[in-house]
């Protein structure tokens, strides 16, 4: 147990050093550089005995990562924006080939025009493809979240790949301490690299040709199947962790004051640390509100959700995406989620904010917060979807 | 090279989807051979991509993986890397890619591989268009040749020549092939694998569908190919063009029979006009130039 | 080097295996089928070198031999044979 202080981005690497990978694709990208900029210097340095493949573009990035991975080695590679779009193709071809892979994703948000801050749409973005995709607040989850995706990533009852975010700046470029754990403790943790199949040459495996539709749904059905026993791995990886290594967070969401909360908020990212503050300042007013921190959002743990917010006043959903046309991504599989389990939703509010990397402060929350619950309580329903915008 | 046929026996299985006449099934006889089946393929969006026959079988007797149209390069340097940390040697890597995949959409990542001289053996087969998707033209068809997108003019503009790209990159080596000349690939693919590094092999293909001829003519059309001195057969490593047999007696023009024969076989051709005729045969004074001065 | 373990998966995989006929039964795509007339056959093995389908296996003895579940008819070895040995026939002649 090291404390170090470390940017999101070098607790990324960290964490990928941790896990011994065996083959890295390195690409360029802002907020992302510095973490396959500090894997170089492990590389080369031979701290990490790994091979860096410099490719030529994210699409090969991630081509590059699936030709290791299906080839037998533990591969990574790190993207934001731009470069996630252009390897979207890759993305659901990984997750359909059902081989293990770890991916983080420092979030941007996406051209046009040019904007290199941060927001949720670069992420959210993928929510179709198969990966599980977890959030961190802050970087110390993002060191245990990169970690644990290799343990989770591996397991036979799941053999899906993973990605993890992180704000771009908020997290990626910002110092935090970080409390390292010891090498060979994770090394042995993590254990063997297990996938279902290898494709070097041992067998004669063709992997991907043409399958009929009947065939190929059943493959389909199965990464669904997949999803929902991860939930199980999850809770079971973070509860190991927790043994191990001190730190456990709660599974799929984490709860801060939300148990004995009338008002719940629930929100993904660096920001749920804002909207914490905002909580306090709200509780010491007298205000019964409490926090729901999505960690996965895929899967999507809307029963999780539902557990605690079955008996709830009002729930409100901070988004800092939007699927244009319609609402916020969090918002619209929360309330989807919750119809697997009741007919009647408390009032549900979905405020979107921080797009192209608007900075939100825990006043802003405190505002939104406070005012939506007093307008509620004075019998006046705010209307249930607001772009919150400001400048300055 | 009698053996040769010996090794071929258990590489293809019969019950493939090719085309009859089809040049690919050919042609992966000789590299299933020539390693032994010990090798990955990496197989990009293709005609390949459905000769292996559908899930749950394949017509190829070792590893293959299917990958998205850009990236056979990407996906090779991935499983090469991941090989050598894993220590396996005895295996190799191949990338089996159609003109469209490597000089189209997969120009970007081959030259990446390239420059990063991988070790695999990228073989592109030319068979001059985009052929899976029904004969729609590449950078890598012939000027005048007809395709569904060039259904009136023919194709506007020369050949593309990948293999010249790929002897700029500085790669340890690139050599043309034909499937007309099985023995030649065969021996082509065994140097490959004898050196550490970025391998490319272009590989003359005729598509019987494509270019619009019997389907008994694969054969016929590609040692026309190289008897016209169209498609020049040879070897580039240690900084120098090494001539191939099949291709030697062509350096002299005089031996060379008339582009025309090559040309009237092919139903793609049939509207070309004389200028053309002239412009191909000019193509090839050309192109032998080119092979003399690196010789 | 993280060592590597197989564990297979109870999920469906697009994982495919060889298997003779992947495409079927493609004898059945032909329209002319290839005769050899053993006795002018040299054994050069052309025809088994070239065939496209892998359906030809040239025995000292018997010559080429072609298996015509598979055989799609294109002619090719036909073209190839430098003895003229091979003749191509219709369908149901």
């Amino acid at each position: 147990m090291v404390l170090k202080v470390l940017t999101g981005n070098y607790a990324v690497a960290e964490a990928v050093k941790l896990a011994r990978v065996d083959v890295v694709a390195a690409y360029p990208i802002t907020p992302q550089t510095s973490i396959v900029e500090k894997l170089a210097e492990y590389i080369e340095s031979g701290e990490l005995e790994a091979k860096m493949i410099r490719v030529e573009s994210e699409h090969s990035a991630l081509a590059a990562v699936f030709g290791a991975a299906i080839a037998g080695a533990r591969a990574f590679t790190a993207t934001s924006s731009q470069g996630l779009l252009y390897m979207h193709e890759w993305v659901h071809w990984v997750s359909r080939a059902r081989i293990p892979v770890v991916m983080a994703i420092v979030t941007r948000a996406i051209g046009t025009p040019w904007n290199i801050w941060p927001d949720h749409a670069d992420f959210l973005d993928q929510r179709d493809t198969g990966w599980i995709m977890s959030f961190a607040m802050d970087n110390q989850e993002v060191l245990d979240l990169t970690i644990q995706a290799f343990k989770i990533s591996e397991d036979p009852r799941v053999y899906l790949p993973v990605m993890i975010g992180l704000e771009g700046f908020i997290l990626g470029h910002t110092s935090m301490p970080v409390d390292v754990p010891d090498p060979d403790k994770v090394a042995e943790w993590l254990g063997p690299r297990r996938q279902p199949y290898v494709i070097d040459g041992s067998k004669p495996w063709a992997l991907g040709s043409l399958a009929w539709p009947e065939e190929t749904e059943e493959m389909f059905m199965d990464i669904q199947k997949a999803m929902e026993e991860s939930k199980k791995v999850i809770v079971e990886v973070d509860e190991e962790y927790g043994r191990l290594f001190g730190r456990k967070y709660g599974g799929l969401i984490a709860c801060h004051r939300c148990s004995d909360a009338k008002y719940h908020i629930v929100s993904m990212g660096a920001w749920s640390g804002d909207i914490i503050e905002s909580i306090e300042l709200l509780r010491n007013e007298g205000y019964p509100v409490g926090l729901i921190r999505i960690r996965y959002v895929r899967p999507f743990p809307d029963k999780e959700i539902y557990g605690i917010v079955s008996n709830s006043r009002a729930v409100i959903v901070f988004d800092r995406a939007i699927s244009y046309g319609s609402m916020g991504p969090l918002y619209m599989d929360l309330v989807a989620g919750l119809t697997k389990y009741t007919r009647k939703l408390p009032y549900m509010r979905n405020i979107i904010a921080g797009i192209g990397g608007v900075n939100i402060t825990y006043q802003d929350f405190y505002k939104l917060i406070k005012e939506t619950i007093d307008s509620l309580e004075k019998g006046v329903e705010p209307p249930v979807f607001t772009w919150y915008h400001r400048r300055g | 090279m009698s053996h040769l046929p010996q090794a071929m026996r258990n590489t293809i299985l019969p019950g493939e989807a090719a085309c009859p006449g089809c040049p690919i099934p050919m042609a992966l006889k000789v590299v299933g051979a020539a390693f032994n089946n010990k090798l990955v393929m990496v197989v990009p969006a293709c005609c390949t991509s459905i000769v292996i026959g559908a899930y749950p079988g394949s017509a190829f007797n070792w590893s293959t993986v299917h990958v998205a149209f850009a990236s056979a390069a990407a996906v090779a340097s991935g499983i090469a890397e991941a090989l050598e940390k894993r220590g396996i040697k005895d295996v190799q890597v191949v990338a089996w890619a159609g003109d469209g995949g490597t000089a189209d959409i997969g120009m970007a990542s081959l030259s990446g591989a390239a420059e990063r001289n991988h070790n695999i053996i990228y073989i592109m087969y030319d068979n001059e268009a985009y052929m899976n998707t029904g004969i729609q033209r590449s950078s890598s068809t012939p000027k005048g040749a007809w395709t569904t997108t060039t259904p009136i003019m023919g194709k506007i503009e020369h050949k593309k020549d990948v293999a010249r790209i790929m002897i700029a990159h500085g790669v340890p080596y690139v050599a043309t092939a034909s499937i007309a000349y099985p023995h030649d690939f065969y021996a082509k693919l065994k140097k490959a694998a004898s050196i550490r590094g970025f391998k490319f092999i272009q590989l003359h293909s005729p598509c019987p569908v494509g270019w619009r001829f019997d389907p008994s003519l694969t054969v016929k059309v590609a040692r026309l190919a190289i008897e016209t001195g169209l498609w020049v057969l040879y070897e580039y490593y240690d900084g120098r063009l090494r001539l191939s047999g099949p291709s030697r007696p062509y350096l002299d023009k005089a031996k060379r029979k008339p582009v025309i024969e090559y040309l009237k076989l092919q139903g793609r051709f049939r509207k070309i006009t004389d200028e053309l005729v002239r412009e191909i045969e000019k193509y090839v004074d050309e192109l032998w130039e080119w092979i003399k001065k690196h010789m | 080097m993280t060592k590597l373990v197989i564990v297979e998966s109870k999920y469906k995989i697009p994982l495919a295996l060889p298997k003779i006929g992947a495409a079927g039964k493609t004898g059945l795509w032909r329209l002319e089928r290839p005769v050899v007339d053993t006795s002018k056959c040299t054994r050069c093995f052309q025809c088994e070198i070239y065939c496209p389908a892998n359906v030809i296996r040239v025995d000292k003895e018997k010559g080429a031999m072609i298996n015509y579940d598979y055989c799609k008819g294109c002619g090719i070895c036909a073209n190839v044979c430098p003895a003229k040995a091979i003749t191509m026939v219709k369908e149901g002649e």
